[in-house]
Order: C-alpha cells, then structure tokens, then sequence
C-alpha cells in the first residue's frame, strides 16, 4: 500500500535522533490518531544546518519525518517555514488518502521548532497560514 | 538472499484450507455440479452431499442436523440470528444485551437495531476480557429478548463462561446467541449442555474455506429470515446452495473437532514458548487477555512507546504475517475497541501485536519470531520520543 519511496524512508530512515542542545524543538500529537512526533533543529544563520527527529507512529508518520528533515537541511527558515506536508507527501511519491494526515504532522512539527527557536531569539512566532485541522475531511477516508 | 519462508501468524483473520478439505470439495464444482433444487441424477448428488455437511456440522455441535442452517459466513449468521431474533420477538420487548468486545458484526448489527427503535445494553468486561455472569444477569429486564455474548475473542482471545452465561438466559427464558467464530474446533461446544439457542460459525477459520458459514437455530426458535427468495434451507434462508462450499464446511468442521485436546496441545506448547520468549526479553511489555481462559493459538501483547503498523511492516519485512489493535490500521483511525474496553490505556493499545497460531505453524517459526521480534522491538523504540522520555532501559512486564 506504501510507494518504493515511503518504504525506502521507513526502512532507512535518515536524520533519527537527538540534536544536542538544539535551537529550536517542536512536538505535536496526532489529534486524528493519537502519534507523536518531535523535531530538533540547530539553526545558524538564519540557515537550517541540522535536522532531526523522533517519532512514534505508523509507517507513514516515520517516512514523512524522515523526508521532512531531510527536505529542510540547508533551507532557509523562511524557506522552511514553507514546506506543506503535501510537499512531503509528493516528494514520497504519494501517501494513502487515510495516511495524509501522518505528513501533517511532519509539517506541525517543523513550524513548532522554527517558532520554538524565534520565541528563544526575541522574535514574533510566525501564525499558520492554513490550519490543517479543519482539513481532515478529506484525510479520513474511510476504508470500508 | 535466500528466499525466506512466510511464517503465517495471524490464524484468527483466517486459516489456510486443508488438501483433504480441497480434494472433497472439487467434484461439486465439476461432476456435481446440479442446483440440489432440481429433479434429476446429478442434483440429487448436490443435495446428498449438503445433508452429510448438515450431519456433520450438526455434530460437532451437538445439535440436531435440522437445527443447522448454512449461510455465507460468521457475519450474515451474526446479522440473521440478531436482526431475525429482534424482528420476530419485537412484540414481546426491544431489548438486547451485547458486550463490547464483540466483532463489529455484531456491535454494528446492534446499532442498526438502535436507530430501528431496540435497546441496546453493551455489557463492560474486566481487565482481561471477560463477562460478570451477575452483570448479565442485572442487565436483563422483562423487555429484554435477546442475549448474544461472543464464545471466544478475536483479539484478545479471552473464552466467556458461555454455560454460566447461557444458564442465565436460560433462567430468565431469554433467547442466548453466541457468535462461536473462533471457538470451532478449538473449544470443545455442546449447544444443548450450554444452553445456546443460537450459534454462528464460519469454516475458513478451522481450514475451510471462505465465504460459507453456518447458523445454529435451537429448534423452536422465533426467528425471521434475513434473505429472502427461494425455499432452500427448510424456506429459512434463500439462494441456490454454495455447495463445494458447505461440503468442505462438513469436512473441516469434522477434522476440527475430531481431536480437539490433542490439537490445541501442540498449538499451545508452541504459543506458550512464544508467550515466555517476547515477555521474558523485551522490558516494558504487557500480554493483553487472560492467562488460561485465552484460545489455545492466541498471543496478544502490548510494546510500550511503538506503534503496532510500523512493527507489522517490519515484520512483513522478515516474511512474518501478524496482526495489530493500532489506530493506524484500523481505517477507523481509532485503537482496537476490544483493547480499550479492557482499560488498556489508548497509546499502550497502540502498540499491540497478535500472533495467532495454528497448523501453519512450526517451532522453527517460534523460534524466527522469537529472534526478529525484539530487534524490530528495539528499532523502533530507539526512534521513539516516549522512550527516550520515560529514559527506561529495562523496566519490568505486566
Ligand atoms: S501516525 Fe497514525 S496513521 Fe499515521
């Protein structure tokens, strides 16, 4: 049911762990499934240089943190900022309609560090432009 | 890489269909083919052949072969016995009693019932899955018609004290049916000893095959029919027989109950072995269900701080086939209902795991679950936020 490429980030899963002293730090919970995920940033320069993460969740929660780490490396925090979880979705070749949700967790998760980080720094937190959690209509697709 | 044998674990989705059971059914799909409805040679094959079915399913049972009534499987008999009970004894009350472990096609008949103007009570169970007979008996008021209280549970695999329960029915003169989907073949039943009026069974989990079950009807039973259509089945269930079908019914239900005590020995010793290995090596880790009173094949346990479809995909990975209680297979999105009515916190149920075993099994499976299980285990907990904060490295079993 999941791409080559979900799998491949299932299985290998680049960028698991902790970020020692990291700049900034986001978890969110699955409000639709009950999963959790934590991501560790270390930031220089405006610059994302490291990115990590944590996750318990299903096969899609692990490969869309795994690609979502991998997509922020190197981007810039306003760069960053933009990743939509639908981004990540993409660049796994696809979710299942029920499993979209688990990027949209990957997406909350990035934005908590960044603003994690701009709170430490003095600055404004950035608002959320589109609150998924009124989008979910389309991510609960029964399976029956 | 050499090619790796696919361990087959998850037995209470469905079983394999025994070569015997596939050698008696093929001559009804080719020789004997004839609708048993019509008058010539070779339907009088088909017909003969569904009565021996009907003999021996009967007495497997204990019942009487006219007492048995061949469907197309564990949820149409769970769908007939509920809705044709309700329907028929409407006028004597609207209430049912269930519990809230059972399979959905019992839970989701019931709240068909519900929004059709029946009561419903959904009887709780204790931490391990089983039913208080004085719950039940509470629970019963003059309006109440009928009680449908699973043998044995998919998930958890917990056996109910069906004859307790059943006596109590009977006591209250209130119709008792148990959906005995998982029990056939690995609990020994007898209807009349424990009081069932109706029983609902389904061959592809004792080595039939799929899509034909079978529905007990205590004789003297008011029940309506669920299908409607032709006279098959003594006028109580229409459509042209599934033949090749119900005669590899007869067949499995025979060799399942052939031996019962002997075969759930070796399943057992090989569950047991599964049971000590997982809980005597990996910390934090819980059996879900109870200790004895649990199917003989049944292995059903919580990893603390995973979830169950990352470990299925991992054990799919290493050729092992399992099943989980996690949200995130349940389409529903939501854990395992039998899970939570047990208390079982919802991220623990999360992270449940059933191995189901049987004639597909051998040591040498137990021994490859027993080797890749705590590593796949070990991975994901390494990658897990809630490990790393509750900073446990050992911790002890529940
Ligand atoms: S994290 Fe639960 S469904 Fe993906």
């Amino acid at each position: 049911m999941y791409s080559d490429t979900v799998m491949d980030h299932f299985k290998n899963p680049r960028n698991v762990g902790e970020i020692e002293n990291p700049d900034g730090v986001g978890e969110v919970g699955n409000p639709v499934c009950g999963d959790i995920m934590k991501i560790f940033l270390k930031i220089e320069n405006n610059v994302v240089v490291d990115a990590k993460f944590k996750t318990f969740g299903c096969g899609a929660a692990i490969a869309s943190s795994s690609m979502a780490t991998e997509l922020v490396r190197g981007k810039t925090l306003e760069e960053a900022w933009e990743l939509s979880n639908k981004a990540v979705a993409e660049a796994l070749d696809g979710l299942p309609p029920v499993k979209m949700h688990c990027s949209v967790l990957a997406e909350e998760g990035i934005h908590k560090a960044i603003n994690d980080y701009r709170v430490k720094k003095g600055l404004e937190a950035w608002v959320e432009k589109n609150s998924h959690s009124h989008d979910h209509s389309e991510d609960l697709t029964c399976n029956h | 890489m050499e090619a790796q044998r696919t361990i087959y674990m998850d037995h209470s989705a469905t079983t394999f269909v025994k070569p015997e059971v596939v050698d008696v059914m093929i001559p009804y799909f080719t020789k004997h083919f004839g609708n048993p409805s019509s008058l010539y040679g070779i339907a009088r094959d088909s017909k003969k052949a569904i009565d021996v079915a009907r003999v021996q399913t009967a007495k497997a049972l204990g019942a009487d072969p006219y007492e048995i009534y061949f469907t197309s499987g564990g949820s149409e008999s769970d769908n007939w016995a509920i809705k044709g009970v309700a329907l028929a004894n409407r006028k004597r009350g609207n209430h049912i009693i269930t519990t809230r472990i059972e399979h959905h096609a019992v839970l989701h008949t019931c709240q068909f019932l519900e929004k059709e103007g029946f009561d419903v009570t959904y009887l709780p169970v204790d931490q391990y899955g089983l039913v208080d007979p004085s719950e039940l008996e509470k629970a019963i008021t003059e309006k109440t018609i009928l009680i449908s209280i699973m043998y044995a549970n998919n998930e958890i695999g917990t056996i109910e004290p069906i004859a307790d329960l059943g006596a109590i029915a009977r006591k209250h003169k209130v119709y008792f049916h148990t959906d005995a989907v998982q029990a056939v073949g690995n609990i020994p039943i007898d209807v009349k000893m424990q009081n069932i009026d109706l029983l609902s069974l389904s061959a592809h989990k004792f080595y039939g095959p799929k899509g034909v079950g079978a529905l007990y009807i205590k004789k003297g039973v008011r029940i309506e029919n669920l299908i409607h259509g032709g006279g098959q089945e003594r006028r109580r269930r229409a459509g042209t027989e599934n033949i090749a079908g119900i005669v590899g019914l007869g067949k499995a239900i025979e060799m399942a109950t052939a031996d019962i005590p002997g075969h759930n020995a070796k399943i057992r010793s090989m569950r047991d072995r599964l049971i000590k290995g997982v809980l005597d090596t990996i910390p934090n880790t819980r059996l879900n269900g109870h200790k004895e009173k649990r199917l003989p094949g049944n292995f059903n346990v919580s990893f603390e701080f995973i979830e169950g479809e990352s470990m299925l995909l991992w054990l799919d990975d290493a050729g092992i086939c399992a099943s989980t209680g996690s949200a995130c297979t349940s389409g529903s999105l939501e854990p395992s209902h039998v899970l939570l009515a047990t208390g079982l916190p919802v991220e623990i149920s999360h992270g449940s795991l059933r191995l189901t075993l049987g004639d597909a099994n051998t040591d040498k499976d137990v021994d490859r679950v027993l080797d890749v299980l705590p590593k796949v285990v070990k991975k994901l907990r390494d990658m897990s936020p809630l490990y790393y904060k509750s900073g446990k490295e050992g911790g002890s079993n529940v």
